[in-house]
């Protein structure tokens, strides 16, 4: 993998606040970094610290205050709603700690739900999401429903939703947050195999230094702000 | 469409909470959809009402009467091809609540004038020659089960003492709009018992009833019947039988309104029930929405999900409230015949039932797709867990 070096990510100088009413939350202060393609970040920090922001902002369902993202050649900071919705289905996958798949759909029809904004047609839908459920090891679980799954084949479900669509970044918040431990290592494991064997970029949000721990680096946010400077998982 | 099968399958995910409010909503169609049958057969008898036909009654009111005398001087007027007289009898059948209309007639012009009133000649010979035959309609035969050469016997109202008839013929609709529980007799059989009793009440008509040559001419017939009595001790108003009938179904403009007032409350109620069902829904899959957001769906799609699934909802119980409509309208048309001798659903009414539906289905989801489409992905995704 010759180009591992290069960026695929760069945050410059990132500010973010809320607004409860007339208060103002400052959350995020001068976030500066770079992920490179092929990485898998974890990154941690204490309850409140930002960490949510922060990754809904680099995968583009929140606003910045003031700086930029670069993702790829494309500068999302400057992009309208819209425009961000058309990029999110094209170059991000989510993966989130309560699974969140929809529960009317079957395990096979969640993972096919992101194809329907591409051209694709149904056999070709059908097929990629046939591959992404093998992939996962879920494909004789394809006609079940959400509710009729554990959360770790939930969470499966999620990842196979996820990489459907072959996208730029992987995004994780907690993906094993409401797991148990069997589970949860499952799904690292699945995790470090996309990033390993498949060249993945992942962005991994964990309170868990377990899950922290299969990551190749570690970024730390306290109160806002980025802690450490590119320092390499002891691993 | 995923999007198309999302909201089907969202409609009946919460199998109670969607049974219920289909319930209702089939039970406010059922409701609505009688109300406005009972308003439509309300005004049925004026649809029904031939314009080629005048009737003349007492200027000052209905329940003055005219002296048969003016009988040949109408006969008299130009453009008149035949006339007939009648009186309202108003007698009561055993009980007061079994109410039907009934009253006397001229017999032999009478069946000239009314073709609609459908009688086998054979039945029609036997009635004209029994001065205390009477004739029926159909559904009224039925409903008593009187057969032909029964006796009956009326209490008078305003004609006091028991009055007996024999049944001589009971006649069909020639139409829908035909009213088959109509029970008439002889004039003459009721004028020889006022002779007797009551000497100056005799020789009283209640109302003429006159078929014109041409139906262009009934506007100047009536005028020249009118004409005719002016002055006289009873003067006269002749109107078309459409606006006769109008103008009794006038007395009785207040309770339509207030009926017609109510079909629309009714659907306004459910409108309020659909809506806050509908909020109740969307709120528990804000997250939902806000999944799809992220993968990319846009504003467009979440409506779609939230007025399909609400007009799903709706419409399935408008279709079920219109198909308990028929049978619901038959036994209540059955039991109420006598008031409402036509009791059918109208086209108009089942227009009215789906355009409600749509309404409340679109009403009930404006305010949960505002709040989904607003909320920001980021909130929308914190709601979970
Ligand atoms: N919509 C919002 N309005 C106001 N404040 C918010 C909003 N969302 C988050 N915050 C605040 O921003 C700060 C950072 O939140 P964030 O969710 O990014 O933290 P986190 O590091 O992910 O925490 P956790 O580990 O508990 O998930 C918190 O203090 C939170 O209360
Ligand atoms: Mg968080």
């Amino acid at each position: 993998m010759a180009e591992q070096k290069q960026n695929i990510v760069e945050i410059r100088h990132l500010y973010k606040s809320y607004h409860r009413g007339s208060l103002v939350v400052p959350v995020l202060f001068d976030i500066t970094f770079d992920i490179v393609s092929g990485e898998f970040l974890a990154l941690m920090g204490p309850s409140g610290s930002g960490k949510t922001t922060l990754l809904n902002l680099l995968a583009g369902i929140d606003k910045a205050d003031e700086g930029s993202i670069r993702v790829g050649d494309l500068d999302i900071t400057t992009f309208s709603e819209t425009e961000l919705a058309h990029w999110r289905a094209n170059h991000v996958g989510f993966i989130f700690q309560f699974y969140n798949l929809i529960p009317v759909l079957k395990a096979i029809e969640n993972v096919e739900l992101p194809l329907h904004l591409t051209s694709l047609s149904k056999r070709e839908r059908r097929d990629h999401a046939e591959m992404a459920l093998r992939m996962v090891g879920l494909e004789h679980r394809m006609d079940h429903y959400p509710q009729e799954l554990s959360g770790g084949e939930q969470q499966r479900v999620a990842i196979a939703r996820a990489i459907v669509t072959d996208p730029t970044i992987l995004v994780a918040d907690e993906p094993t947050g409401d797991l148990d431990r069997v589970s949860a290592e499952e799904i690292l494991a699945m995790m470090e195999r996309l990033n390993s064997e498949m060249g993945k970029t992942i962005i991994m949000v964990t309170h868990d230094p377990r899950a922290a721990q299969r990551a190749k680096i570690l970024r730390h946010l306290d109160k806002g702000y980025l802690t450490d400077d590119d320092s390499q998982n002891p691993l | 469409m995923m999007i198309l099968k999302i909201l089907f399958r969202n409609a009946f995910h919460n199998k109670l909470r969607s049974g219920l409010t289909i319930l209702g909503i089939a039970v406010a169609i059922l409701a609505f959809g009688l109300l406005r049958t009972v308003i439509s057969s309300w005004y049925a008898g004026v649809e029904a009402a031939s314009t080629s036909r005048l009737v003349t009654r007492n200027a000052i009111s209905i329940i003055f009467t005219l002296p048969l005398s003016y009988n040949e001087k109408i006969r008299q007027i130009e453009g008149v091809k035949m006339v007939s007289y009648g009186n309202w009898f108003g007698g009561v059948y055993i009980e007061e609540k079994n109410f039907f209309p009934n009253f006397c007639v001229e017999p032999r012009t009478y069946l000239e004038i009314y073709p609609e009133f459908v009688l086998s000649p054979a039945e029609k010979k036997a009635f004209l020659a029994d001065r205390k035959g009477f004739v029926a309609g159909r559904k009224l035969a039925a409903k008593y089960g009187w057969k032909i050469g029964d006796p009956v016997t009326l209490k008078g109202t305003i004609y006091p003492g028991n009055w007996d008839f024999v049944l001589r013929g009971i006649y069909k609709g020639r139409d829908d709009t035909t009213d088959e529980t109509q029970f008439y007799f002889h004039w003459d059989y009721l004028n020889e018992t006022i002779k007797k009793v009551s000497p100056p009440r005799a020789d009283q008509v209640g109302f003429y009833m006159i078929a014109v040559t041409r139906p262009d001419l009934s506007a100047d017939v009536a005028l020249a019947v009118d004409k005719t009595f002016k002055n006289s001790l009873a003067e006269t108003l002749t109107e078309t039988e459409k606006a006769f009938n109008q103008g009794f179904i006038a007395m009785s403009g207040a309770i339509v309104t207030a009926i017609q007032m109510v079909s629309f409350v009714v659907i306004i109620i459910i409108m309020a029930v659909v809506a806050n069902t509908m909020a109740m829904t969307t709120r528990e899959r804000i997250g939902d929405y806000a999944i799809m957001k992220t993968l990319g769906f846009g504003g467009r799609d979440i409506t779609v999900l939230i007025f399909g699934e609400s007009l799903v909802i709706s419409l399935t119980g408008c279709l079920t409230g219109m198909i308990l409509t028929f049978p619901a309208a038959a036994a209540f048309g059955q039991s109420l015949a006598n008031f409402f001798p036509i009791f059918i659903v109208s086209r108009e009414t089942l227009y009215l039932d789906i355009l409600a539906a749509i309404l409340i289905g679109c009403l009930a989801a404006i305010i949960p797709t505002r709040q989904a489409i607003r909320i920001g992905i980021a909130d929308g995704l914190r709601r979970i867990g």
